[in-house]
């Protein structure tokens, strides 16, 4: 299967590059944006998927300070 | 009393830190392939940007064959120092608690700086005095601390240096610049005391870590 994890910033966690976005968006015109986090997409075909989650777990991210979203892109 | 210094593709600092160990005792370089330590009595993870911090810094460092060897090492009771990124590594490969996420500027921080010493009771601080300063630089763009517990680390005495008051370059909580693990054999910290051994680069203070580790091994 094509497998794609999302991994972004653990909420509550200070996210500097989220903040550096939405402080930029205004400068180009564009308004009314709040809220922003910046995270890391992996898309990776595996042969098992019952591994993503220890993959994830063990490497991909790390959990202490982000969460990850697994997402079936084709089996 | 022999020092091995970790190397991996994208380290940096490798050489200065032979250099600061060869001031108190021997030392030589430790290729990341090789899981033999060679027998050293203690071993430092140096700065730089093992395997291009490809993912997450220090991420895929943690998984050489000599990290698994230096995880054993620090397990059994050697003294670890990780320095800077070799911090971001100890963090990664679980030797130390916390993690280490972007400065709030997003900038590189490369400055000289003062370092607190919180807890003189670890292998790696021995040698200084508690709330001594040291002046030692700095050079990383990822280094505020983060844990999760941070009450649980100060009353364990885990928070070994903090960043003088006014001083921290990253924005760290409570200004931690290093911590230790429950057993005060492994030691992190984002400061450069491999930098800080010649009155020509203007403070020896980063000696004394060096120093520190010599009396851990000699009342070992």
């Amino acid at each position: 299967m094509r497998a794609r994890v999302l991994i972004r910033p653990k909420e509550g966690i200070l996210d500097p590059q989220g903040e550096a976005v939405v402080r930029a968006l205004p400068a180009l015109g564009f308004n009314g944006v709040s809220n922003v986090h910046v995270g890391r997409l992996v898309e990776l075909d595996v042969e098992d998927e019952s591994q993503l989650e220890a993959m994830c777990q063990k490497l991909l991210a790390n959990p202490l300070v982000e969460d990850y979203e697994i997402q079936t892109v084709y089996s | 009393m022999k020092f091995g210094v970790l190397q991996f593709p994208g380290s940096c600092d490798e050489r200065d830190a032979v250099d600061a160990c060869a001031r108190v005792g021997e030392a030589e370089l430790l290729w990341h392939r090789d899981p033999d330590l060679k027998g050293v009595d203690a071993v430092v993870v140096p700065g730089g940007f093992s395997y291009g911090d490809y993912l997450r810094a220090g991420a895929i460092a943690r998984f050489s064959p000599a990290m698994e060897s230096v995880i054993a090492f620090a397990n059994a009771g050697g003294p670890v120092l990780g320095i800077c990124n070799g911090f971001q590594v100890l963090c990664e490969a679980g030797l130390l608690p916390g993690a280490l996420l972007r400065n709030v500027s997003l900038r590189f921080h490369c400055e000289q700086i003062g370092v607190e010493v919180v807890n003189a009771d670890t292998a790696w601080t021995r040698a200084a005095s508690p709330g001594e300063r040291l002046s030692i630089p700095t050079k990383h763009g990822e280094g505020r601390f983060y844990a999760p517990n941070l009450d649980e680390l100060e009353a364990n005495g885990q928070i070994v240096f903090r960043y003088a008051a006014g001083e921290n370059p990253n924005g760290s909580e409570r200004d931690v610049a290093g911590v230790c693990n429950l057993q005060r054999n492994v030691v992190g910290l984002m400061p450069h005391p491999e930098h800080a051994v010649d009155a020509l680069t203007g403070s020896t203070d980063g000696l004394k870590l060096f120093a520190s580790a010599v009396a851990a091994i000699a009342t070992h």
